[in-house]
C-alpha cells in the first residue's frame, strides 16, 4: 500500500508529466491572465483564483519548448509546495494513476528537452513513459531573479 | 485543577500588569512624592501575586510579594523613593518578566531571584519599625480587618477632614426582607458619605447569607450621631453601634492573605458603583470591553474584503443595467458596506502606547549605560494604527530612538558646554493626518554633521567625488539611509553593528511607508516617519494602459490631467511637462510595462501626476476609469520583487488588476 503513489498526469508536447496529487490543488480550465509587466517570460501573470491572486506559469516557456497558442484542451494545475502557490499551464491533463513507487527510475541525461534537474525520475507503465517533475525545483523563486539579471544584461 | 484553560488568559493579564508596574515606576521615578503612583503599582503587583499563586507559580508569587512589602513601606513612608530602590524595583521587575516570558514558552517559571529577594528584604528592613507594628497585633480593637489598599484609602480620607467610621447595624429578629432593609441602610449612608468595606461581603448581604447584623465601614463628612439618627429612620433596624476607625486599630490589623484577595474585589465593586465620588483612586478603566482572539478579526476581515470586492461587482452590474431600483439598492448597499467597513478598520486598530510603552523604559536604559543624561517625551500615544502595523513598527522604532540616544544626544558636559540643558530630550510624536499617521522622533542633539556623512559615503563608495560636490542637506541626509552605512566613529553594541537605518527604511517601506530625516547641525535631528492607516483596504484610482487595468493609490497622486500633445516638451532627452509652474518628468507607462500595443494614440494625453516626497512625475495612461475602493493582495510567495508593482487587486468582474507602486516609478 505504502508503495503506491498517486499522480496527476499532464501532457507537454509528445511527452507526459506526473505530479503527485498532494501538490496539486485544482485543475482550472483557461481565464483571463493578468499579464505582470517586466518579469520572466515564462511568468504569464496572475490569476484570481476564488479569491486568491495566483501567479501562473507557462511550463513550455519554463522548460524551454516552443510556445503554442491555447487551445480547449489547454490547463492550469494549481499546485503548490511548501508556502508557494502557483498554476501551471500544460497542453492537457487527462489522467490520475496509482505509481508503484519501484517502478521509478532515476532520470536519464536528457528527457524530451527538458533539463534533468527538474526531474525526479521515469516511471514506465505499460508502453507509457511517465516523467516525475520536481517541483520544488521547478517553483524556485531564485530561478526568477537569475533569469531577470540574464534579461537585463541583454 | 486543570488550570491550562486559564493559563493564556493568566499571560496576557500578566504581562499587562508588569507593564503598567514598569509604567507607573518610571512615573515614580519622576515624582517619588506620589503616593497614588505607589498604590497604583501596589494594586498591579496585588494582583499578579494573586494570580500566580492561584496559578502555582510560588517564585513568580513569592518575588511579587517581597516587591510587595517594599512598596508597602513606600507607602507608608517608611523608606523613600531613591535610584537604588527604583534599580531594584526594575531588576525584580525584569525578573518577573523572564518569569512569564518562560511560562508562557512552557516552562514552570522557576527562576532563582534569592539575590534580588534579598536585596527587596534590605530595603524593607532599612529603616522600617516592623517589631512595633506585630506587637500591636494581638490586641486589635477593630472588628473588621482591612488590607493595605483599603488602609491607604482610609488614611487618605482622613487627611482630607473624613470620619471613618466602623458601623455595626443589627435588624430586628422579625425582618422579612432584609436585603431590602440592607439596601435602604445603603441609600441612606451613599447619600452622606461612602461605604468602602461591608461584612459579609455585598453580594453576601444581597442574598440575605447573614444573621441579623452586618458592619460597615463608611467615610463621611458627618458626624458619628448624625449617621446613627438616618440610619434609624429605616424601619426594622434593632440597633445601630458606631465607632470610629483610628490610625492605630488600622495599623494593627494583620491581614490573612484570603480576607484581603475578597477585600480587593470589594473595593473594585464599590468603586464601579461610585466612581463619581472616588477622587483617590485613579481610573479603574472605562467601558466595557471583551478579548477577541485576533485570528477571528482577521478572518473578519477577510471576510469583509470578499464582501468589497462583490460590492465592486454588483456596482457594475447596477452600472449596465440601468434599472433605477437595483441602483438605490446596490448605493444603500455601499454606504452599509462602506459604514461597516470603518467598523472594522476601527476594530483593528490599536493605540501606539502598545509600542510606545516599552520605550521610557529602554531610554532610561541606554542612557544610563552610555552616561548620558536623557528624557524621553511621548506624545500622542493615544494615536491609533493597524495592528498589522504596530506589530512591525516596533523595532525600526526602537533602532531609531537607540540612534538618537547613541548618536544625537550629546555627553552632558558637551552639551553645558555648548550652553544646552545638560539632560537631553528626546520627543516621540505619533499623530494622524489624512489617510496617514506619522510618527516623529526628534532630538535636541548635535545634528548631522554633513561633512562625516559625506566622508563616509565616500569611503563606502556610496557615492563618488563628483555627487558629492552636488548634493543638496536633504539628498546628504538621505545617505544615512543607504545600506552599509554607520558614522559612528566608535562601534558600540548599541548602534552602529553596520545593520544601520537601511533596514529600518526597507521595514517601512515594506509597510507602505516612507522614512524621512532633517537636521540642523547644534539642534537636533528629526525622523519622520509616515504610515498608512491600514494596509488591506485602500482607495485607488483605476487606470487603463491599453487594455490592461492598473490602480494608482490615491494617495500618491496629486491631480490628474489631459494634456495636449504639444504641451509636451523635452528637456535632455526627457520628456516633460509644465505642470502648475514647475517641470514635471513623463513616465510614459507603455514604456515601461511593455504593454503590447493595440489602440492608435490621440491627441490628448492624459497624465496622473504623483509624488514621492517632493518630487514628482506625471504618468502616461491612457484613460481613466475612476476612484475605487480596493483590497490589496499579495502577488504571493512566488513573485517577490515585481518591478514598480507592489501588489495587486482582484476587481469587480473578477480580474486582477496590479497596483502601481509609483515610489519606483520616480527617480
Amino acid at each position: 500500500m505504502t508503495n503506491e503513489e498517486k499522480v496527476i498526469i499532464f501532457q507537454l508536447k509528445d511527452e507526459e508529466y506526473a505530479v503527485p496529487v498532494q501538490h496539486v490543488k485544482s485543475i482550472e480550465r483557461m481565464q483571463h491572465i493578468t499579464r505582470i509587466p517586466r518579469t520572466v517570460d515564462f511568468v504569464k501573470g496572475v490569476i484570481n483564483l476564488r479569491g486568491v491572486v495566483t501567479p501562473i506559469i507557462d511550463l513550455r516557456l519554463r522548460f524551454g519548448i516552443e510556445e503554442e497558442l491555447y487551445t480547449d484542451t489547454t490547463r492550469i494545475i494549481i499546485v503548490s509546495v511548501g508556502t508557494i502557490e502557483a498554476g501551471l499551464i500544460v497542453d492537457a491533463a487527462n489522467d490520475v494513476i496509482d505509481l508503484d513507487k519501484d517502478s521509478i527510475e532515476p532520470p536519464p541525461e536528457v528527457v524530451g528537452g527538458v533539463d534533468a534537474e527538474y526531474i525526479q525520475g521515469v516511471a514506465k507503465i505499460e508502453k507509457r513513459l511517465l516523467i516525475l517533475l520536481d517541483l520544488v525545483k521547478v517553483l524556485n523563486p531564485e530561478k526568477l531573479d537569475v533569469q531577470l539579471a540574464k534579461e537585463s544584461l541583454n | 485543577m486543570e488550570m491550562t484553560q486559564y493559563l493564556d488568559i493568566f499571560i496576557d493579564e500578566s504581562k499587562e500588569h508588569l507593564q503598567a508596574i514598569n509604567q507607573q515606576v518610571l512615573l515614580l521615578e519622576k515624582s517619588p512624592e506620589e503616593l497614588s503612583i505607589v498604590n497604583e503599582i501596589f494594586r498591579s503587583a496585588h494582583t499578579l501575586k494573586g494570580m500566580s499563586a492561584t496559578m502555582g507559580y510560588e517564585d513568580l508569587a513569592s518575588l511579587t510579594h517581597c516587591m510587595e512589602n517594599v512598596l508597602d513601606a513606600i507607602r507608608n513612608k517608611k523608606i523613600p523613593v531613591t535610584a537604588a530602590v527604583l534599580d531594584v524595583l526594575f531588576v525584580s521587575l525584569d525578573h518577573l518578566e523572564a518569569m512569564v516570558v518562560e511560562i508562557a514558552e512552557g516552562g514552570n517559571g522557576k527562576r532563582d531571584v534569592s539575590e534580588t529577594v534579598r536585596d527587596l528584604e534590605a530595603l524593607e528592613n532599612g529603616d522600617s519599625p516592623a517589631p512595633a507594628l506585630t506587637s500591636k497585633r494581638s490586641n486589635t480593637e477593630s472588628m473588621q480587618s482591612y488590607d493595605q489598599y483599603e488602609k491607604q484609602i482610609i488614611l487618605q480620607s482622613k487627611e482630607q477632614g473624613f470620619n471613618a467610621l466602623e458601623l455595626s447595624i443589627s435588624l430586628r429578629e422579625d425582618c422579612i426582607l432584609k436585603a431590602a432593609r440592607v439596601y435602604m441602610v445603603f441609600e441612606v449612608i451613599e447619600q452622606i458619605g461612602e461605604i468602602i468595606k461591608t461584612m459579609p461581603a455585598v453580594d453576601m448581604l444581597e442574598a440575605e447569607q447573614f444573621e441579623t447584623s452586618f458592619n460597615l465601614s463608611v467615610l463621611t463628612k458627618e458626624s458619628a450621631q448624625d449617621i446613627k439618627d438616618r440610619i434609624f429612620k429605616v424601619s426594622e433596624i434593632e440597633g445601630v453601634e458606631v465607632s470610629e476607625i483610628t490610625t492605630e486599630n488600622l495599623n494593627a490589623a494583620a491581614v490573612e492573605e484570603s480576607i484581603e484577595n475578597q477585600g480587593v474585589e470589594q473595593v473594585v465593586n464599590n468603586e464601579n458603583k461610585k466612581e463619581e465620588t472616588q477622587q483617590n483612586t485613579s481610573s479603574a478603566g472605562s467601558g466595557k470591553t471583551i478579548r477577541v482572539n485576533i485570528e477571528r478579526l482577521d478572518q473578519l476581515m477577510n471576510l469583509f474584503e470578499e464582501l468589497v470586492i462583490d460590492r465592486g461587482r454588483l456596482e457594475e452590474i447596477s452600472k449596465s443595467l440601468k434599472s433605477s431600483d437595483l441602483n438605490e439598492t446596490v448605493e444603500r448597499m455601499s454606504r452599509v458596506s462602506g459604514d461597516l467597513q470603518n467598523i472594522i478598520l476601527t476594530m483593528r486598530m490599536v493605540p501606539v502606547e502598545q509600542v510606545f510603552n516599552r520605550f521610557p523604559r529602554m531610554v532610561r536604559g541606554l542612557a544610563k549605560d552610555l552616561g548620558k543624561k536623557v528624557n524621553l517625551e511621548i506624545i500622542g500615544a493615544d494615536t491609533e494604527l493597524d495592528r498589522t502595523v504596530i506589530d512591525e513598527i516596533g523595532d525600526p522604532l526602537v533602532h531609531l530612538l537607540r540612534n538618537s540616544i547613541d548618536h544625537g544626544i550629546e555627553n552632558p558636559s558637551i552639551r553645558s558646554n555648548a550652553r544646552k540643558n545638560e539632560t537631553g530630550t528626546i520627543y516621540l510624536r505619533a499623530f494622524h493626518s489624512g489617510n496617514h499617521v506619522f510618527i516623529e522622533i526628534e532630538d535636541d542633539g548635535a545634528g548631522i554633521n554633513k561633512q562625516k556623512v559625506l566622508e563616509k559615503a565616500l569611503e563606502n563608495g556610496i557615492i563618488t567625488k563628483e555627487m558629492s560636490e552636488n548634493l543638496t542637506d536633504k539628498q546628504c541626509f538621505e545617505l544615512l539611509f543607504a545600506s552599509g552605512f554607520s558614522t559612528a566613529d566608535v562601534i558600540s553594541d548599541i548602534s552602529g553593528r553596520g545593520v544601520g537605518l537601511d533596514v529600518v527604511k526597507n521595514k517601512i517601506e515594506s509597510l507602505g511607508g516612507s522614512i524621512s530625516v532633517d537636521s540642523t547641525a547644534g539642534f537636533g535631528t528629526i525622523f519622520s516617519i509616515q504610515l498608512p492607516l491600514t494596509l488591506s483596504i485602500m482607495s485607488v484610482m483605476l487606470v487603463e494602459i491599453q487594455q490592461e487595468k492598473y490602480a494608482i493609490p490615491l494617495s500618491s497622486i496629486i491631480e490628474t490631467a489631459i494634456i495636449k500633445k504639444e504641451e509636451i516638451l523635452s528637456a535632455h532627452n526627457q520628456k516633460v511637462i509644465d505642470f502648475r509652474g514647475k517641470v514635471v518628468p513623463l513616465v510614459n507607462m507603455k514604456e515601461i510595462f511593455e504593454v503590447p500595443e493595440t489602440n492608435e494614440t490621440s491627441q490628448h494625453v492624459p497624465v496622473v501626476v504623483v509624488r514621492k516626497g517632493d518630487k514628482m512625475a506625471a504618468l502616461v495612461v491612457d484613460s481613466f476609469i475612476g476612484q475605487q475602493e480596493i483590497v490589496l493582495k499579495s502577488l504571493g510567495q512566488y513573485l517577490t520583487s515585481v518591478f514598480a508593482i507592489s501588489g495587486a487587486t482582484i476587481l469587480g468582474d473578477g480580474q486582477v488588476a496590479l497596483i502601481l507602486d509609483c515610489n519606483a516609478l520616480i527617480k
